[in-house]
């Protein structure tokens, strides 16, 4: 880059032009850990250090009335991880949390297709309406959805004009489902709509000339170039549906405890800290360590 | 009109829960390293070091009061009485359940003055150190209180608490699904038989004594066992109960009876009445003592030992025990009184319902929780088990 500041008929001696670039690298490196160092106290403060307190008590012994005390360190709270009863609720919340990423990815992606297809415009007003349900809180939302979904609700209501019968929705498997996607979509539908919106609509008019099928040019070019939007899009969405909380307390009832309200449980109600500790730990290293393979083999596209 | 006070108070939580959160990390840097001495105060309470009284004149306030309470347990209006009489600010939050407010305010430095344990976790806090011995030169209205009050076996000599509501635990009832005069038995619950014209319509309160005293009545055992094969049925029979009821809850179980939700509701007395009265039919709900035995329980007004503001917390439990404020607390949330003076202000069909005030008969059936030690974690961990 310094080449074209150099006349040609003086080259520049080869050892300064080296320092010269030397400078501007160290001068970037500089200025990148002066931008970085923000991001990095957020993350070493607001994560690293607490999930090591997190690791730290895991550790930690059980007192009789529920303390927790910081000695005889053990790891009876890792050997309890193995126990068919979180065996069973993990496999619950990874499943509720897939079918919530798949039927989410199906809704949001004729969706995003839909806005980034619009005129400029028209864009940003469908963006605007996707999060405005963000400006109220999501507690107030869920519970909200708990009058929807009651039997005497609205849903109800309907299936009883049409002769169906009562519906019950609330406390069940299907509510949860129903809140999580609630819940989540915006955050499939915004990395989809990032990812169409940079593609080139000139290629799939190209496929559509060369005799493909509308089916065929989206399945060989669309969709492929989309994928990364899809991948980031799944990600944000599986990750806090398999931790969710709020919605399986409100709208899930007896039957649908996931990993969220069981180490919640611990905190509050059992009162075994270490266990709690422990269950949380893992599920984050878990998360985590799946992340980063993703990141490392071939998920680069992002 | 309860939803709407239901959401209020869900935002007023996420909001005090904040500042709470603000007010303890002040306290831990003014009191030099906050994580080191919690963990010292947990690991030193087996052998809890008696917490220093504070002297405090009557009515004397020393800021707001930060008041830990049930849900839905206080008339805002007393609230309102309270700030304007005193002057100061009332930040409330509120809990579900013992276990869950105990969680809160063991590690110490929760920020709360005044917390309203039931009767068992009234010793439990004691065991701990976690309560303030109360300067009863402060609180003249314990006078007030009736005598069957005054010596409870947690605290026999009031030195930690004073009484502020009583009540039992029992079942609401849907009548129009359950039929007139239903036999008054946990079956409701833990029969599958009886199961059939309720379809899973039930709801169990998300409180590990309470469910296991439920399922232990209906065993015929104890709820105050400490026999862990009678423990362990306990647990077997809710855990079998759980795939067919509709949900675990402890604070809106009288909402969910009276908007058809449930048929059958696990839960406080007091709560279904005020449910009852705001339904669209009163009389199609009832509320059963169930015969099989059922737990009488009296909810106490503690000041916690590291209480920001105890001068305020005492103000501010004399006037609850004042006679005409008792009564506004009754004729509001509808749980018995343990305030003599306040009976003549009670509104007499309040005073006379023998759900409120059970005869002789039916209360001699009942049974308090008791702290049962060590036992108190196996209950936790059974219940928290079986309902998952």
């Amino acid at each position: 880059m310094t080449r074209t500041l150099v006349p040609e008929d003086q080259p520049a001696p080869p050892e300064a032009s080296q320092e010269l670039e030397r400078r501007a690298a160290d001068a970037r490196s500089r200025r990148g850990l002066w931008i970085a160092s923000a991001p990095a106290a957020y993350l070493v403060l607001l994560f690293a250090l607490p999930l090591l307190i997190v690791f730290v008590y895991s550790f930690a012994t059980r007192g009789t009335t529920g303390q927790t005390i910081l000695a005889d360190w053990n790891i009876t709270a890792y050997a309890r991880l193995f126990n068919p009863l979180v065996r069973e609720i993990v496999l619950r919340s990874v499943g509720y949390a897939a079918v919530t990423t798949v039927i989410s990815l199906v809704v949001s992606y004729p969706f995003a297709y839909y806005i980034a297809t619009r005129p400029a415009r028209m864009r940003n007003v469908l963006l605007v309406l996707v999060m405005i349900p963000f400006w109220s809180n999501f507690l107030v939302r869920t519970y909200a959805w708990r009058v929807l979904l009651s039997s005497s609700g609205p849903v109800s209501q309907l299936t009883q004009l049409l002769g169906m019968g009562q519906t019950r929705l609330l406390f069940t498997t299907t509510a949860v489902v129903l809140g999580l996607v609630y819940g989540y979509m915006p955050f499939m539908i915004l990395p989809l709509y990032a990812a169409i919106e940079r593609i080139d609509l000139g290629l799939v008019e190209a496929a559509r000339d060369l005799y493909a099928s509308g089916a065929r040019a989206f399945w060989r070019v669309t969709w492929p170039l989309s994928r990364p939007g899809v991948v980031a899009g799944s990600i944000l969405v599986f990750i806090p549906s398999l931790g969710a909380y709020v919605t399986p307390e409100i709208l899930g009832g007896s039957k649908t405890t996931m990993l969220g309200s069981y180490i919640v449980r611990q905190f509050l109600s059992a009162r075994d800290w270490p266990f709690g500790s422990a269950l949380s730990f893992v599920v984050t290293a878990l998360m985590l360590i799946a992340t980063l393979v993703y990141f490392r083999t071939g998920g680069r596209t992002l | 009109m309860r939803k709407v006070f239901a959401l209020a108070a869900l935002l007023a939580l996420s909001v005090t829960a904040c500042s709470g959160g603000a007010t303890s990390v002040e306290e831990q840097a003014g009191g030099g390293d906050g994580a080191a001495s919690a963990a010292t105060q947990a690991a030193a309470s087996d052998a809890a070091p008696a917490p220093a009284a504070v002297q405090c004149e009557v009515g004397e306030v020393d800021g707001e009061l930060v008041l830990y309470n049930w849900t839905e347990y206080i008339d805002p209006e007393l609230i309102t009485k309270f700030k304007d009489e005193f002057g100061v600010d009332v930040v409330e939050d509120f809990y579900p359940s013992n276990e869950e407010m105990l969680a809160r305010v063991q590690g110490g430095s929760s920020g709360f003055d005044v917390v309203v344990p039931s009767d068992y976790m009234v010793g439990v806090m004691i065991e701990e150190g976690l309560l303030l011995p109360l300067n009863a030169d402060a609180i003249p209205n314990a006078g007030n209180i009736a005598d069957g009050f005054t010596s409870p076996p947690f605290d026999p000599e009031l030195a930690y608490s004073m009484p502020y509501q009583w009540g039992t635990t029992g079942i609401g009832v849907n009548l129009s699904v359950v039929g007139n005069n239903p036999d008054p038995t946990w079956g409701w619950i833990f029969d599958p038989q009886m199961d059939d014209q309720l379809n899973g319509r039930i709801s169990m309160l998300d409180d590990p004594r309470e469910a296991m005293a439920a399922a232990l009545s209906y065993l015929g055992y104890s709820i105050n066992s400490t026999d862990e094969a009678e423990l362990q049925e306990a647990a077997d029979l809710i855990a079998e109960t759980t795939d067919r009821l509709a949900a675990f809850d402890s604070d809106q179980f009288e909402d969910l009876l009276v908007s058809g939700e449930t048929a059958v509701a696990h839960g406080y007395s007091g709560d279904f009445f005020v449910g009852f009265d705001e339904a669209d039919n009163p009389d199609d709900y009832a509320y059963l003592v169930p015969e099989e035995g059922a737990v009488r329980w009296v909810d106490n007004m503690a000041i916690l030992a590291d209480a920001p503001h105890p001068c305020t917390a005492h103000a501010f439990i004399n006037f609850i025990l004042d006679a005409r404020n008792g009564a506004q607390l009754t004729n509001w949330n509808y749980f018995g009184s343990p305030n003599v003076a306040a009976e003549e202000f009670i509104e007499p069909d309040v005073l006379e319902d023998p759900a409120i005030y059970p005869p002789p008969d039916v209360l001699s059936n009942l049974e308090f929780i008791e702290n049962v030690g060590e036992t108190e974690r196996l209950y936790t961990d059974l219940f928290t088990e079986a309902k998952s």
